[in-house]
């Protein structure tokens, strides 16, 4: 039972960082109906920022561990969203209106620019950074077994309860989030109710990246390690989970997530970690099999 | 007419002259540049060093010793044809090359010209391949799964020990020899399981660890993931002792498992700068302002393989040097050597380390 708690508990941190990055793959689909495919490297890139944060503050002696964390954050939402305005602007701007492969592929081209740029500029090696944040607390002690939970799990977890309830604050309510579900249901009609679409859709990418840069902060704090190829992985895990909970829902994006951390996590406990990703990529199968559009996912409706 | 007899009579010089002196020249092949290039310096300076000894003791069969040196940048391609220029240069020994994947295919042509080579790549494939000139002067990467496997079983006996692998080829090769060594000397491990190299989340194989009492763990993969894994177990507050193979040499696992590296335990090739009847060699090195560190001593190794076998062979000849390395040994800087059939070391120089506070020495026996 002890046991389980604590792999429930593994697979809760593990499908909140999915989550996170999962989101910025739904919000774009949301509003222009493609895959970000540079998504994962814009993760990458910011968990790289994070570790370049962290060296300098240390160089600067800023010991106090909320004050760096926080510092880190800010400089890498900030000069990620950079990345994911740039993204965008190079990616996917010029080619508005074009085929709908056309996109696709500048993404693609997007994401093996970012890692090739980063293997080159920060080198092939893996770079860690010492444990930033240590220790835990006991949950619960049995004979044989102690559940812990560190402070940097908790940190993930609590992290991305705020933003999650903050995104859907800004979504439903304000006003930016208003022209943003316009231009996501017709975004035509939205320019000529004079709204500026192009600028909506780079708001996007930006959201997008800066909760990119929130999970490569988590990732390297919990981690301690990044590569350029960080990316890769977790992105294609994030897109998974995005699409398991309905691509274009906020909710379903976080619920994929947390699903496909707790297989991982479970499947591993009980069965072969051999075959983990088997596991998860079955069970995606078989929901997308009974529910075409994914958990959360309204299904597509021709408007005549 | 004239001419041409000029030439003919230049050309025959020409071809008379190595036979008129009579040094003998033997190589040293690896990648002098290229990223790699630390490697190639340090063969180069221990070759010089012993070439220098050598000659001042009168050379070899009262020739002297003279060196080529080739660059392969530990580049197959680039390896075969040093090898075809180190051919027509008529070289009767070669120490390399440094790269594995350099040595296969290089040691095709020196077999065909009946050259016998020295090296110190630990693929297996270097001496699987029946080839008849070769000597491999440091361990295979399969014979370290058995030193390591033996010390876990002499060391941690009645110890839970968990043996993973990463699914590479490498890494599944040395658990399954680590594997196979504790059991037979009576250590079953507890668990046997593979995971993903390249991910970041090890949490679940960790609380499995945890769950199932494991103290030790016999890895066989790359330094980052057992750095991750070391991580997180103490985060899940596991003490975890892992014993694992070369790769973890590498000083990022200090860097990127911070004091957690204190528990791990690997294998790599004796230090030869800690043998004692080397003291005078390394004192000479350092003299010189070279550290024999790395393959400085491997390269001075080879050559007085080299000199001591044409000695007792009384020969430079290949079948006699051929049968002389292969029966014999050899008082080297790096201990004694010999040879077995295929041309692997007869006792496999895998010695246990341990880190300790970044630095890693011998692990207590």
């Amino acid at each position: 039972m002890a046991y389980a708690l604590q792999q429930l508990i593994n697979g809760l941190t593990l499908g909140a960082v999915y989550g996170l990055i999962a989101i910025g793959y739904t919000m774009v689909y949301g509003i222009i109906g493609m895959i970000n495919f540079a998504h994962g490297d814009i993760f990458m890139v910011s968990a790289f920022i994070a570790v370049t944060a962290f060296t300098l503050l240390a160089a600067f002696d800023i010991t106090s561990l909320p004050l760096a964390i926080t510092a880190v954050l800010i400089t890498a939402i900030f000069f990620t969203s950079a990345y994911g305005w740039a993204v965008e602007r190079m990616a996917y701007r010029p080619l508005r209106g074009s085929t709908r492969l056309a996109p696709l592929i500048s993404a693609i081209g997007m994401s093996i620019f970012l890692q090739n740029m980063v293997q080159l500029t920060q080198g092939a090696r893996v770079k860690p950074i010492p444990p930033v944040l240590e220790g835990g607390i006991e949950l619960w002690r049995t004979a044989d077994f102690t559940v812990q939970v560190s402070w940097t799990q908790i940190m993930i977890v609590l992290v991305t309860i705020v933003l999650m309830v903050a995104f859907t604050w800004l979504i439903t309510q304000t006003a930016f989030g208003r022209q943003q579900r316009a231009c996501e249901q017709d975004s035509t009609m939205t320019a000529l109710l004079g709204i500026n679409v192009d600028r909506t859709i780079s708001a996007t990418f930006m959201l997008g990246a800066a909760l990119a840069a929130v999970a490569g902060v988590m990732v390297t704090v919990y981690y301690g390690v990044v590569d350029f190829f960080i990316g890769f992985v977790a992105g294609i895990k994030a897109f998974t989970a995005a699409v398991l909970g309905g691509i274009g829902s906020l909710p379903g994006a976080m619920l994929g997530g947390l699903i496909i951390g707790l297989i991982e996590a479970f499947w591993a406990a009980y069965l072969s970690p051999e075959y983990k990703d088997v596991a998860t990529f079955a069970i995606l199968i078989l929901v997308l099999m009974f529910r075409p559009s994914g958990l959360l996912g309204r299904p597509e409706v021709e408007k005549v | 007419m004239k001419k041409t007899l000029i030439a003919t009579a230049f050309l025959a010089l020409g071809a008379q002259a190595p036979l008129a002196h009579a040094d003998l020249t033997v190589a040293i092949a690896g990648p002098m540049t290229g990223q790699y290039a630390s490697a190639g310096d340090q063969i180069r300076r221990g070759a010089e060093m012993a070439i220098a000894d050598i000659n001042a003791k009168g050379g070899v069969l009262g020739q002297k010793l003279k060196l080529e040196v080739g660059d392969d940048a530990c580049d197959p391609k680039q390896a075969v044809s040093v090898a075809n220029t180190m051919v027509n240069k008529k070289v009767v020994f070669m120490h390399g090359h440094w790269c594995s994947s350099s040595t296969i295919p290089a040691s095709e042509v020196y077999v065909e010209a009946d050259i016998p080579m020295a090296t110190v790549s630990t693929n297996p494939q270097v001496t699987e391949r029946g080839l008849k000139n070769i000597f491999r002067i440091m361990g295979r990467d399969d014979q370290q799964g058995l030193v390591a496997g033996n010390y876990i079983a002499d060391k941690f006996k009645g110890k839970k020990v968990a043996v993973l692998d990463d699914k590479s080829a490498y890494g599944k090769g040395l658990a399954d020899e680590m594997a196979k060594a504790m059991t037979a000397k009576g250590l079953k491990p507890t668990l046997r399981e593979s995971i993903t190299a390249g991910e970041k989340d090890y949490s679940g194989i960790v609380t499995k660890l945890k769950q199932a009492g494991v103290e030790v763990l016999a890895y066989g993969g790359y330094h980052t993931e057992v750095a991750l894994i070391l991580r997180q177990a103490q985060q899940a507050g596991l003490k975890l002792t892992v014993m694992g193979g070369d790769t973890m040499t590498n000083s990022e696992l200090v860097t990127a498992a911070g004091a957690n590296s204190d528990n791990v335990m690997f294998t790599f090739s004796p230090d030869p700068r800690k043998n004692p009847d080397a003291a005078p060699i390394v004192k000479r090195f350092r003299d010189a302002k070279v550290e024999p560190e790395g393959y400085v001593m491997y390269a001075y190794a080879a050559m007085q393989l080299f000199a001591d076998a044409a000695t007792q062979a009384k020969s430079t000849k290949f079948s006699d040097l051929e049968k002389t390395m292969r029966g014999g040994t050899f008082k080297t800087v790096i201990g004694e050597l010999a040879f077995d059939a295929k041309g692997d070391q007869k006792q496999p120089g895998f010695v246990v380390y341990q880190w300790k506070g970044g630095q890693y020495d011998y692990a207590a026996k």
